[in-house]
């Protein structure tokens, strides 16, 4: 399945503007925001792009947290004054949905790079896992068990110069593995993919995201 | 080269979107990029405007150099190889780099054909001053187009020409009827599939940044305006007074393109820009190197 690369030129679903709450906020400040806005478009649910502190309003209950470079993310996430904002959702306990740079903006432990940012999934992940482009794949698996309330058979999993997880802490389950290494982690209301959901036209997770 | 490959180089210029991609010499300069959020680096011997001014013969970079800047950076690293020099791309492949960029700033290697990149399992990046050159690049299996603009000029007059043309010719693509596209396709001397392509989704297949010229916070934000998907920077930034905050401030600028207010703050004090030469005192002309 091969998925369009998307241009956004606007800033927010047709139905956010007016929207009192029900609104997901997708980080963009860098990497591929737009591909998450056109899987909630598919979906039918209310977006709004996060560029600055002030697009964080109380119409957001949920956030996503793009692919992209995670040392630009963050480094934006700080410039833009949207780390506060964001970092509160999460400690409150509302869905945040992270792929790739964002299951490592979510990560507690870095075991190849000294910064951490949101520190809120309790795991140890490592940047670049796979290897340089040469070794960015796809593959097929599972996300969590079968009787799980939220099982996923056979999601396609794609992954671009991907972290894997090191390490998991008590708080929060692997739900999907490749060659033996944790790629998907539930904690409660935090969901976190080393691989690109948004890249497959599988809207699954995001609909599991969405039922949070 | 499989189709499963094709969408995995796709993708990584996907994730590199909105991002500023910025020319590197030494692994410290690499590392100033970084720490400012370059999304990437090029890394090269010597940067557009001193090829430009050395004159003679520009090469690939010594694998040596490019290998000591990947030791020093964990974000992607990109090389240029010269247009049509497939044994150049070969060797870059095999230090396993994360991105080439078959570029007109180096001297070309080949004056007709272009390097086969369908054969190759490593993404490539090509310039385009037009529709036409960026879907014949994409139909030889480039995963990522940029505007030529005129490298190492500090210039950026080439590359709002080459982004406006891009964008018209898209636009007018879209506007034809379904029949009238073969005789686009024809006009434009493009595979049929890719016009098509166009025509139906309104945009190039693949990830469109800018280069060429952009050396200001400025200039970053005005070709977000036009369209790119983010911002290659060659000479603009180490050919300045202050390169790791002028660095830092193309960045946010091209995060934050439409915050005329923050563009008002990041433009303040950013000490000397780089000299520039205006397109009309120039004698290569870079961009017209491969059709």
């Amino acid at each position: 399945m091969v998925v369009a690369v998307q241009y956004i030129s606007k800033e927010e679903s047709d139905d956010a503007e007016t929207a009192k709450h029900g609104v997901t906020g997708i980080l963009a400040v860098q990497g591929a925001f737009a591909e998450h806005a056109a899987v909630l478009d598919k979906l039918g649910a209310p977006w709004k792009l996060l560029r600055a502190a002030s697009d964080f309003d109380a119409s957001i209950d949920r956030v996503i947290l793009p692919g992209g470079e995670s040392t630009t993310q963050g480094k934006l996430l700080r410039s833009t004054g949207l780390f506060a904002p964001i970092a509160e959702h999460i400690a409150a306990g509302k869905p945040v949905f992270g792929t790739c740079a964002g299951m490592i903006l979510l990560a507690s432990r870095l075991d190849n790079d000294p910064n951490v940012y949101f520190g809120a999934l309790d795991a140890t992940v490592r940047r670049n896992a796979y290897g340089r482009q040469l070794g960015s794949f796809a593959a097929t698996a599972d996300f969590g068990r079968p009787g799980d309330a939220d099982y996923l058979p056979d999601l396609p999993l794609v992954f671009i110069r991907g972290p894997y997880v090191v390490s998991v802490g008590p708080k929060a389950d692997v739900k999907t593995t490749v060659d033996g290494h944790p790629v998907a982690l539930r904690q409660g209301n935090i969901l976190a993919t080393a691989f690109h959901p948004e890249l497959t036209g599988d809207t699954r997770l995001h609909e599991l995201f969405l039922s949070l | 080269m499989t189709q499963n490959r094709a969408e995995l180089n796709r993708n990584l210029a996907q994730m590199l979107k909105g991002g500023v991609i910025m020319d590197v010499t030494t692994p410290e300069q690499a590392k100033i990029a970084q720490d400012a959020g370059a999304c990437a680096v090029m890394a090269l011997e010597r940067i557009p405007a001193d090829i430009r001014a050395a004159g003679g013969v520009s090469r690939m970079s010594d694998p040596a150099m490019i290998k000591g800047i990947q030791a020093a950076v964990s974000i992607p690293v990109m090389a240029k190889v010269r247009i049509g020099h497939i044994a150049e791309a070969r060797i870059l492949q095999a230090i396993d780099i994360d991105y080439i960029d078959e570029s007109e700033v180096l001297s070309p290697a080949d004056d007709v054909y272009h390097i086969d990149k369908n054969q190759f399992d490593v993404p490539f990046v090509c310039g385009a001053k037009n529709l036409g050159e960026a879907l014949r690049r994409i139909a030889e299996g480039a995963a990522m187009i940029r505007t030529k603009g005129e490298p190492g000029t500090g210039d950026v007059i080439q590359a709002v020409r080459h982004m406006r043309t891009m964008t018209k010719q898209i636009h007018e693509l879209t506007a034809l009827r379904d029949d009238e596209v073969y005789e686009a396709a024809k006009q434009l001397a493009v595979p049929y599939d890719l016009a098509k392509y166009v025509h139906d989704n309104g945009r190039l297949p693949v990830v469109n940044f800018a280069a060429g010229g952009v050396a200001t916070p400025a200039d970053a934000a005005l070709m977000m305006e036009l369209g790119a998907e983010g911002v290659f920077v060659g000479s603009g930034i180490f050919k300045s007074g202050d390169p790791a905050k002028r660095a830092a401030a193309i960045v946010q600028a091209t995060a934050n393109w439409q915050d005329a207010d923050l563009l008002a703050k990041l433009s303040e004090n950013l000490g000397e820009a780089m000299v520039g030469i205006n397109e009309d005192e120039i004698q290569t002309i870079m961009a017209a190197r491969g059709e």
